[in-house]
């Protein structure tokens, strides 16, 4: 306890200045994450306003409360701000830009001013998708799928794809920043296979950032000339071939999907085998797994368009790819199931996360596999099923464990614990609401109810009706931490430096750390997740 | 702040920051940093890569006859431009490295002057589709051989692939005189030119764009007449 009060009398990054000059101009990488983590806040907040728009619209089967042109605006800034705005900043900005300096024992990230310019960047392009909104929204989905992008829609098209194209940049520097700092900054000791697995996922998530995102900002601005002067690169009318940009839009799109699981998968190892005090099972595998998805993730990218004019062969290899990504992420799930056996497992918050993202994960996981069968995917292609499939991912997997590691390294970033009995509340909400609101789509899309209209068939009433309601017991879990989280910086219970009793190196520096993040380099002389080693040496004395 | 930032003096450009430990790997760092840049400058050309080889197979009449309008000795006296700044380039690294403060200049100028060059023959060349209305839009016309509306997707890409390119040119030179004003200072020593073999770096792989992109919209299929029906 005295550590603990000493901690938050001493210098650290967040008193280190109190003026918005030391915020705005912060070359520092916890300040910088502090910075994404209310921009991102705030557009998830907004991409979930979109969602409860879509929500109330689908309550009934007749389109009552919208017009279909304002309904197809909701869905597609729903998606666009979720998924360029929220989803592929969330962990990698936040809780990457935290942490990763801290867990390789480096002082800072290797280039701190291109870090914060990203930060600009990605405002930049944030600000010009919120006038998007502000003008009148954007209606071509979140994939702008030509020629309907580059030549019909009469919607702000622009102005997105100018703030997407901008924003993508700010990916890129993340990754880039990432990647040079895993491979130069680490502390001496700190080898390859020391580095935690919230590390290698980060390496495996930077790889797609930095190859995946300069084709796609290439593709939008394709569509931006062709809609400005009218030539016809992905116009069939001028000559131009509309799958050729599906190609190039997915080439970058699925990866992204891994963008947005990887840094969750890392985060889930950190929490699991500090739960279980135990070392995460078959370590390499679990570390190459996350290469493995990445690189296989760059391979699958024609199953989007199994019923777009693609040949019917290169859609075999591209399935058959596809299956193959189930071999990593299975790897993992039950390298963390084996990890987690025989382990002395508490349950607290973020543990509880874990759990409910191992099973969300696998079965958003599974039915991805469901969708790279050539045939099911032709009955089941563009209906709620896929929806269903890819919420539980992005939503179930990547918000989960976006949860999950703000609550665990809550207490770092701040010094002081969240109060355990309303955040395990807001966990069991999000779980319960989370499968109240997607399960049923899986059974609507079954059924044949396409996704982005705003009616349906009668029949299919019971289904939305529970999906809606299952979304507003998904928004109280998700509002919930907003009050107790901002409760606990004035009020929560002091941390200390190592509240879970961690191994990793962010664990044995003050919370909140030292601008610094170290007094004196650390020197590294073991593995990560070394538990199994201090309870033998317990048991021996 | 520790003692880790009292290394060098302070603004001076070769001072260490804060976060490295020694010089070695703060230049280690920028060297990895800049050849990843240039991997994601790689995959921002590929995707105008892979649309023109797409459409050259699809449209390969068309791609041909338009082709063959542009002007090949323009372009070879470019490449040869080119290439020669390069080799102006290497030479300010290399002055750089042994510390020959004037040599980094003049060669640094050379490189400017060259790279110049290249951007004015560009404007001769482009000016020149101007006149002939084979630049896409509403006043394109194509007369060659081919379908018209496929030459105009030629012209596209030949704007959007060398107009890319002049741009990562145009940056070039604006960076360029930047590095010869610090040059002029004596800012670049042995013990630290960083800026300049950075920069070094991304003029040659502007350079190597141009040296993919010269053959494949002037030279392939330019022994074929136009309208021959290729293969």
């Amino acid at each position: 306890m005295s550590t603990a009060i000493e901690s938050k009398e001493t210098r650290n990054y967040l008193n280190a200045g109190y003026d918005l000059k030391s915020w705005l101009l912060t070359l520092d990488h916890k300040r910088i994450g502090l910075l994404y983590l209310f921009s991102i806040s705030f557009f998830f907040l907004l991409g979930g306003l979109f969602a409860v728009g879509i929500r109330l619209e689908l309550l009934t089967p007749p389109g009552d409360l919208f017009q279909s042109e304002t309904y197809n605006k909701l869905f597609t800034m729903h998606g666009i701000i979720m998924v360029f705005f929220f989803l592929i900043p969330s962990i990698p900005a936040v809780i990457g830009n935290f942490l990763i300096p801290i867990m390789i024992g480096a002082r800072d990230l290797a280039f701190p001013r291109l870090n914060l310019l990203s930060w600009y960047v990605f405002m930049v392009g944030g600000t010009l998708a919120i006038s998007a909104a502000l003008m009148g929204g954007i209606d071509t989905g979140w994939t702008f799928y030509t020629p309907y992008s580059s030549t019909y829609s009469n919607s702000n098209v622009m102005v997105t794809a100018v703030g997407v194209f901008i924003t993508g940049f700010s990916s890129i520097l993340t990754g880039l920043n990432f990647l040079v700092s895993i491979h130069r900054m680490r502390a001496p000791g700190m080898t390859w296979f020391r580095l935690p697995l919230f590390i290698w996922a980060h390496y495996a998530t930077s790889l797609i950032m930095v190859l995946g995102t300069p084709v796609v900002a290439v593709t939008i601005l394709l569509v931006g000339v062709e809609r400005m002067f009218r030539i016809g690169i992905f116009d069939p009318a001028l000559g131009g071939d509309p799958v050729l940009f599906q190609h190039l839009f997915w080439f970058y799109s699925h990866p992204a999907v891994y963008i947005m699981i990887l840094p969750a998968l890392g985060v889930m190892s950190e929490i699991i085998s500090t739960f279980t005090r135990r070392e995460v099972f078959g370590y390499k595998f679990v570390a190459f797994s996350s290469v493995a998805i990445a690189v296989l993730g760059f391979l699958v990218w024609g199953h989007h368009m199994f019923v777009s004019s693609q040949s019917v062969y290169a859609s075999l290899v591209f399935s058959i790819i596809t299956y193959l990504v189930g071999v990593p992420s299975a790897i993992k799930v039950f390298n963390w199931l084996a990890t987690i056996y025989k382990g002395s497992v508490s349950f607290g918050t973020p543990m509880i996360y874990a759990f409910g993202f191992i099973g969300l994960f696998t079965v958003g996981g599974l039915t991805g596999l469901f969708l790279a069968a050539m045939g099911l995917d032709v009955h089941v292609h563009d209906t709620y099923f896929v929806v269903a499939h890819f919420h539980y991912i992005m939503v179930g997997g990547a918000i989960m464990g976006y949860l999950g590691a703000i609550h665990f390294w809550w207490p770092k970033m701040f010094g002081r614990m969240y109060p355990e009995v309303p955040a395990k509340t807001a966990a069991w909400l999000v779980f319960v609401g989370f499968n109240f609101t997607f399960f049923p789509q899986f059974l609507l899309g079954y059924l044949g109810m396409p996704r982005r209209y705003h009616q349906y068939p009668e029949e299919f009433q019971i289904f939305n009706v529970m999906s809606s309601i299952g979304a507003s017991v998904l928004a109280l879990g998700y509002a919930l931490p907003v009050f107790y989280l901002v409760w606990s910086l004035k009020k929560g219970e002091i941390a200390g430096a190592n509240p879970w009793g961690g191994t990793g190196l962010e664990w044995k520096t003050p919370s909140p750390p030292p601008t610094e993040n170290f007094e004196e380099t650390p020197v590294v002389t073991e593995p990560a997740y070394s538990y199994h080693k201090e309870e033998f040496e317990l048991v021996k004395s | 702040m520790s003692s880790h930032s009292a290394h060098a003096t302070a603004g001076h450009p070769a001072a260490l920051l804060h976060q490295f430990d020694t010089a070695d790997q703060q230049k280690d760092a920028s060297t990895l940093g800049m050849w990843l840049f240039l991997i994601t400058e790689i995959m921002f050309f590929g995707g105008l890569f892979i649309a023109y080889i797409v459409y050259r197979n699809a449209y390969f009449d068309s791609f041909v006859a338009a082709s063959h309008t542009l002007n090949i000795p323009l372009g070879t006296f470019n490449t040869t431009v080119l290439i020669c700044s390069s080799l102006t380039m290497a030479m300010a690294v290399h002055s750089a490295q042994v510390g020959n403060r004037s040599r980094i200049v003049l060669f640094l100028v050379l490189t400017l002057i060259l790279g110049a060059a290249f951007l004015g023959v560009k404007v001769i060349e482009y000016a020149d589709k101007f006149e002939h209305h084979h630049v896409p839009g509403p006043s394109f016309q194509f007369t060659e051989g081919g379908n018209p509306k496929n030459a105009e997707l030629f012209f596209s890409l030949y704007f959007g692939m060398t107009g890319l390119h002049a741009l990562h040119m145009i940056i070039g030179a604006g960076i360029l005189l930047v590095l010869i004003f610090n040059a002029s200072k004596g800012w670049y020593t042995p013990e630290y030119y960083t800026p300049v073999e950075m920069f070094g770096l991304y003029w040659h792989f502007v350079d190597i764009v141009w040296i993919f992109l010269f053959p494949l919209l002037y030279l392939l299929g330019g022994h074929l007449p136009p309208g021959s029906g290729g293969h």
